[in-house]
């Protein structure tokens, strides 16, 4: 399953990188890409919502003030 | 500008006349510290605080890390006015990056301005404004002028003029009338439309158009890679090498530790890597979005990166480079008049549904009466045996008349030849070939001239009516009386014949070749507004059935790929000049604080020239 999600203030272009980088380490998560331009994190797990908490954990890690739209 | 970037821009306002004054009563000693701390922590008391927050959370080398280490420590050697300044400085760059990229974000977001707000639904005879996700498929939605269609159906009544520029880059608009699809994407020009919903908005055009270039960046390019691999181990390497700056040299006896550790300073502010690490990625999103601009949809930025290094490029013939319909284009009777051939010709075809037969009849004069036509027999491949007016007459291809015994003289006639006898008396025969496309022969010359090497014709036609085709297109091969696994096998034939480093591309229609556009390494579907499939099966897809795009394309993404290249060399050249001269001693913070947030922004205003390329 693969499910996009919009990011607000998501500052900085290496902060995205970084973030993909653990995230895509996570386990459960198969692919996950953030992207800077478009402001969205899309994640490719089996039950996206199982890995999400972890997910937003580590964004929060890197960049504490982004925000993850939950929709 | 948003409204942290508006507060920023205060800060740095209020810091910036805080500095000046200070600059000008030049306070000194502890006195002084206490003074200049004052525009300091209005300037970076947000880069302090994240910097101690994200190591708490485990992140050392951030960009606010460096700064505060690097500000810190001209504080701690007395260089108060360095300080503020650097930090004053920092945040200037960093506000004018954040502004530069949601210019760019904004103007490529406005390039993919399809996405229709609303649709007009009708409940008791008026008309009401849904969100397009509500309407159903069976409803009835209603178009008026200027408006976008915001979903795919087809027009129940009345008549209008589509623009499709938007979804094809087509200028020339479509006349859309009452039983015709229509596309949501495009704008309603001139008449009021209702059109029935085939397709829910979750499946209908525009939103796959909008997610396909919106997933489009997470398919990175080999560049983009190459970019945060190399950031991951830049700015540990220069940390580390600013330490052993600081404390080896003088450990060694060359001079005092505060001159190294002014030195050391500097390769800090250097070490962020955000410069490459930003405009990378926004040239591939420029690059894409001016791509769809043009009606090219480019899937990934990978398949951008590829496209600029097209070397072979092959083609479908049918549906790509000809437009698939038959035309007369050689009548060549014996022993009786052209017309006279013709007619014959379209009257023992008459009840044929080929194609072939088709163009005969459509060639021949209109209102041939049927009655004249007889005892009609098809031969599966070979052509029609019928009694025309009581002759017996054939037409068909050479075997059809070896088969009757009679000889056919060498036709030198391009395309498919039709010939004809009657009563077991050859009358000669009628060639038909395949229409080119308009634009075609255009194409193939820019895509010589955009640097391609090789163009290859592949198709299951027969040599003679193929080659003729590849002479008037100009293209370089030809490869005909393929089956469709054949394609296939032709096509790893190439692939084997590529020069290193270059691409093979496969330009079908996307009906039926999808097993060859995947093998390619980039696969273009063209034509392929409406076509789910060919959508699906391609990386790149031409949404106007038009192969000039495909010129416009290669040299899109040349384009791209020339300023990434100009962005890495001009970040890396920069960086590592100030940090060679930083090791002697010739640069100063400021240098550093340029070749770090000065040529971030310049990097991304280059990479804005993406946004109007054509």
């Amino acid at each position: 399953m693969k499910k996009t999600f919009k990011l607000i203030d998501l500052d900085c272009a290496n902060c995205a990188a970084k973030m993909e980088d653990a995230i895509k380490k996570l386990p459960g998560v198969t692919d996950a890409t953030v992207s800077f331009l478009t402001q969205k994190i899309t994640i490719e797990a089996d039950d996206v919502s199982a890995v999400m908490p972890a997910v937003v954990k580590c964004i929060r890690k890197v960049e504490p003030d982004c925000e993850v739209v939950l929709k | 500008m948003t409204k942290k970037q508006k507060k920023t821009l205060y800060r740095i306002l209020l810091a910036a006349v805080l500095f000046i004054v200070l600059q000008l009563l030049r306070p000194e000693g502890p006195l002084g510290l206490v003074l200049y701390l004052v525009p300091y922590f209005v300037i970076g008391w947000d880069v302090l605080w994240k910097a101690v927050r994200n190591i708490k959370n485990g992140q050392v080398f951030d960009e606010n890390f460096l700064m505060a280490i690097a500000t810190v420590g001209a504080l701690a050697m007395g260089e108060y006015a360095e300080a503020v300044g650097v930090m004053l400085f920092y945040q200037v760059g960093e506000l004018f990056q954040s502004v530069a990229v949601s210019r760019s974000r904004q103007s490529i977001s406005d390039l993919m301005d399809i996405r229709p707000d609303y649709a007009n639904i009708e409940r008791d005879g008026q008309l009401e404004q849904v969100d397009p996700e509500e309407v159903s498929v069976g409803d009835v939605i209603v178009v008026k002028p200027g408006e976008r269609v915001p979903l795919d159906g087809t027009v129940a009544e009345g008549s209008s003029t589509l623009d499709t520029a938007a979804l094809t880059g087509e200028s020339i608009p479509r006349d859309v009338a009452e039983g015709e699809d229509v596309i949501s994407g495009c704008v309603n020009l001139t008449g009021v439309l209702r059109v029935r919903v085939t397709k829910p908005f979750g499946e209908s055009t525009v939103t796959k158009i909008l997610d396909l270039v919106e997933n489009s960046s997470s398919k990175k390019a080999k560049a983009e890679n190459f970019i945060t691999r190399f950031a991951r181990y830049y700015t540990p390497s220069v940390v580390f090498a600013a330490l052993a700056l600081a404390f080896v040299p003088p450990l060694l006896g060359m001079g005092p530790v505060s001159m190294w550790l002014r030195r050391a300073l500097v390769f800090l502010v250097v070490s962020c890597p955000c410069a490459l690490v930003i405009s990378i990625p926004l040239s591939f999103f420029g690059g894409i979005g001016g791509a769809s601009r043009q009606g090219v949809l480019v899937k990934g930025g990978n398949y951008l990166e590829a496209l600029a290094k097209a070397g072979i490029i092959v083609f479908d013939k049918t549906g790509t480079l000809t437009r698939g319909t038959f035309a007369v284009s050689e009548v060549s009777p014996v022993g009786m008049d052209w017309a006279q051939l013709l007619e014959i010709a379209a009257l023992a075809e008459h009840w044929s549904g080929h194609p072939i037969s088709r163009s005969i009849r459509d060639a021949a004069p209109a209102g041939l009466d049927a009655g004249r036509v007889a005892d009609v027999q098809e031969v599966a491949g070979h052509g029609v045996k019928a009694v025309v007016d009581g002759r017996e007459v054939l037409a068909g291809n050479a075997k059809l008349m070896a088969s009757a015994g009679i000889r056919t003289p060498e036709s030198a006639a391009s395309g498919t030849t039709v010939h004809v006898a009657v009563d077991g008396t050859y009358a000669g025969y009628i060639a038909v070939a395949d229409q080119v496309k308009e634009g075609a022969a255009q194409a193939l010359k820019d895509l010589k001239e955009a640097g391609v090497r090789r163009t290859v014709m592949l198709t299951g036609d027969a040599p003679q009516a193929a080659q003729a085709v590849a002479e008037r297109l100009g293209l370089d091969e030809v490869h005909a009386g393929l089956l469709p696994a054949d394609k296939v096998d032709r096509v790893e034939e190439l692939l084997g014949g590529k020069r290193p480093g270059e691409q093979l591309v496969f330009v079908g229609d996307g009906i039926n070749d999808a097993p060859v556009l995947s093998r390619a390494d980039i696969g273009v579907a063209m034509g392929a507004l409406g076509s789910d499939a060919a959508i699906e099966a391609a990386d790149i897809v031409l949404m106007h059935d038009d192969l000039t795009k495909l010129p416009v394309a290669v040299r899109i993404a040349r384009k791209t790929l020339r300023i990434v290249h100009q962005n890495i060399v001009l970040a890396l050249g920069i960086k590592f000049l100030v940090l060679a001269l930083s090791a002697f001693g010739y640069a100063n913070m400021w240098m550093a604080v340029f070749a770090d947030v000065g040529v971030a922004v310049l990097a991304i205003l280059n990479a804005g020239r993406m946004l109007n390329a054509k």
